[in-house]
């Protein structure tokens, strides 16, 4: 029983939002120093009598989190945005404190909430991956016994003494996770980062944490990625609101984090009311089909619309653009599509609300459950995915219309345009 | 839809059969639990990290430079420049006393370790709000960062110090057998710059407010530093009373080891002592914020 890596045990952690107490300038502080002999008493005395004054002001980024990795184990752990992911594999890192509670660990930890951590523009190629390893816990000696390799597998042996501020994106982010991915703790913590690079790199890299996965390493992995996560972890733990909702094998969290009867079909609304500091935010998102069928269910052959209503909340200087994914039952993207793609640069930037209509034709997806995923991205900055809400809601397309035979292979079953000619030989 | 999932799940993991080295009960357990009081400073955690440390020191020195067109130069201009002025100005208008030196080399002595400190205050003071990223994602002691902006004036100050030399040489002044203790003064130098900056980065996490009180203070500090003028102006008991700036025992130590005027002396003691204690004060108070740098940063 006692061979845990990692065992948490209640761990919870209260974070002040809003406005409260970081505007509090110099000037206050010295003028509440000066008072605080007046009013020392009846402070304490009130914060006994009432502890949840500030209520309005936090939030408990975790709440009573209890559970224990074993040595050599890989768990998933997975939930919407603000669930607790990072504020956990934080806590765990020792970057930040727990509010109460206890964590403990056993081993070298080494954690990955982000990958280029560090990285300094002016630097060289060569550089930042001294840089960068030594700031995720590499010793020199061993950075400079794997410098051949992540050279290697980042593919950049020619730009390696050209600084990272003229490298394109994708070498950026390759070079980046390629330091990172070297990284040999005993205890590894691994937030959202594979969704970087083209998808062959993504291939890559989740074949490369496999790897990881497999020498015996304990590790930790955050994902929003279902198809990663049934990959390479045995074990997940679904977080919602700070708290465990549930943990056990994977297959079977993911099946019921994706389950349609926990979320909202065919229609979302953002609930969350304040999201700092962004230009855009998603306010609802709908799918709407000509025919009267029942909200969220198309017909095979019909083809649907989406819609994405957003507030535009300041003018938005940057390019930028919405961005949505359809994903299978298993949490398999099957496409995702950018607004630029169609209508260019040519948007509104003004504040203002604003409703974008794409339509997806009918006899491509093959009848099932698929659902949705939204997000703004600003694509002149390094791969900064802005609000991007994975599985919002669902839809299912209808075997009406569905003529061909339900056994035919493959994730998608468009019907594509055939015609015979006689050959003349 | 379950059985897709879970046949990925299956081939990707059989099991385990064979021995695994990483998996091991003598590894030592760290727990992490909200921290109560004073736990003290950690300093062989800051040892571990000494190669992080280094690397900072080296990022800092290979960045500063970068993309300017006079690059390393600049370490001269500055003090170099402030020399010119003051000779003009405080020497030649306004004949302040130089005891019997030429007034350039006199205040260039002066300004050489002021330059350091001045730069290692401010570099220091805004360390932690500039390595934020940093601070937010990796854990390691947060003291590495102040620490490794002071480091990185050493530099400048050897390529200040050259010129100086030279200068010396110029005005044909040979240091004395004090000389040896230099490396003192410059410490001295070094943790004065390192207490106040401690102080100051650890404050301007919280409130932004440092930024703008930084200028002000070392323009202040600098025309309370015995640097356009000797500290000999004042008679005793307040001569060696000056030595609470510390950087007055920096400053006049300097001029010893290298100009030989007449020894600090008890003003060394005292600028010792206060010097130390803004570090430790520093230290204590940086050590009590760290634990929230994360999260209000």
């Amino acid at each position: 029983m006692s061979n845990f890596a990692i065992r948490v045990e209640n761990l919870s952690k209260l974070y002040r939002i809003g406005q409260y107490e970081y505007h509090k300038t110099l000037r206050e502080s010295i003028m509440e120093a000066i008072f605080t002999p007046f009013h020392l008493i009846r402070a304490k005395s009130q914060r006994a009598n009432s502890p949840q004054t500030n209520e309005d002001n936090t939030i408990w980024a975790l709440k009573d989190v209890s559970f224990e990795v074993k040595q050599g184990e890989v768990v998933g752990i997975i939930g919407r945005n603000g669930a607790g992911k990072t504020t956990l594999l934080k806590i765990l890192s020792s970057i930040t404190e727990p509010t109460s509670g206890r964590a403990q660990t056993r081993g070298r930890l080494g954690s990955l909430l982000e990958i280029g951590t560090g990285f300094h523009p002016e630097l060289t190629g060569r550089e930042n991956i001294y840089l960068n390893g030594v700031i995720l816990g590499m010793k020199r000696s061993e950075i400079g016994e794997k410098f051949d390799e992540i050279v290697a597998f980042a593919e950049i042996e020619k730009f390696l003494d050209t600084p990272v501020k003229r490298y394109s994106t994708g070498m950026y982010v390759r070079l980046a996770f390629s330091v990172a991915a070297h990284l040999e703790p005993e205890i590894l913590l691994v937030d959202e980062v594979l969704a970087v690079g083209d998808a062959t790199f993504q291939k890559k890299c989740i074949g490369k944490m496999g790897d990881i996965a497999h020498e015996g390493r304990t590790v930790l992995f955050v994902s929003h990625n279902m198809g990663a996560i049934g990959q390479l972890c045995k074990r997940t733990v679904w977080l919602d609101g700070g708290q465990v909702k549930k943990i056990g094998p994977t297959y079977e969290i993911i099946h019921d984090y994706l389950n349609p009867s926990t979320s909202t079909i065919g229609t979302w609304h953002n609930s969350l009311t304040n999201e700092v500091d962004s230009e855009i935010k998603l306010v609802s998102a709908s799918i709407s089909t000509k025919g009267k069928s029942q909200t969220g269910i198309v017909r095979f052959d019909e083809g649907f619309n989406l819609e994405i209503d957003y507030e535009i909340q300041t003018p938005i200087g940057s390019p930028w653009t919405l961005v949505f994914r359809v994903s299978d039952s298993s949490g398999v993207g099957i496409f995702t599509s950018w607004d630029i793609d169609s209508i260019g640069e040519d948007k509104p930037k003004e504040t203002g609300r604003y409703c974008a209509i794409c339509h997806v034709p009918g006899k491509i997806l093959r009848p099932g459950t698929y659902s949705v995923s939204l997000g703004i991205y600003f694509t002149n900055t390094n791969m900064h995915i802005s609000n991007f809400h994975e599985h919002l809601f669902y839809f299912e397309i209808s075997s009406v219309g569905y003529t061909m035979n339900a056994n035919r292979g493959g994730i998608i079953t468009p019907i594509l345009p055939w015609s015979i000619e006689r050959s003349h030989v | 839809m379950k059985t897709n999932v879970d046949k990925i799940a299956l081939e990707r993991h059989p099991d385990n059969k064979r021995p695994n080295r990483l998996i091991r009960e003598d590894y030592p357990i760290k727990v992490i639990e909200p921290s109560t009081g004073l736990s003290g400073l950690r300093l062989g955690n800051l040892w571990m990290y000494r190669e992080l440390l280094y690397f900072l020191v080296w990022r800092d020195i290979k960045v500063r430079y970068k993309q300017t067109v006079l690059g390393a130069a600049w370490a001269i201009i500055q003090p170099f420049f402030a020399m010119v002025v003051f000779s003009l100005f405080f020497g030649r208008l306004a004949q302040v006393p130089s005891g019997g030196l030429p007034y350039p080399i006199f205040t260039y002595t002066a300004l050489v370790p002021w330059t350091f400190f001045a730069n290692g205050l401010n570099q220091s003071s805004n360390s932690l709000v500039g390595n934020a990223n940093l601070i937010s994602k990796i854990y390691f002691p947060r003291l590495v960062i102040p620490l490794s902006s002071v480091f990185s004036g050493l530099l400048d100050f050897a390529i200040a110090m050259v010129v100086l030399l030279g200068m010396m040489v110029f005005y044909d002044i040979w240091p004395t057998v004090a000389i040896i203790w230099l490396p003192l003064f410059l410490l001295l130098g070094l943790v004065t710059a390192l207490g106040t900056g401690l102080w100051l980065s650890a404050l301007n996490v919280r409130y932004r407010d440092v930024r703008y009180v930084v200028p002000v203070l070392t323009q202040l500090w600098l025309f309370s530093t015995p640097i356009a003028y000797p500290s000999s102006l004042l008679s005793e008991p307040w001569r060696t009373l000056y030595g609470l700036n510390p950087m007055t025992g920096v400053v006049e130590g300097f001029r010893w080891a290298l100009l030989g005027t007449s020894p600090p002396g008890l003003i060394l003691g005292v600028s010792g002592v206060v010097a130390l204690l803004l570090l430790i004060s520093g230290a204590i108070y940086f050590q009590r914020m760290e634990r929230t740098f994360a999260d209000v940063v």
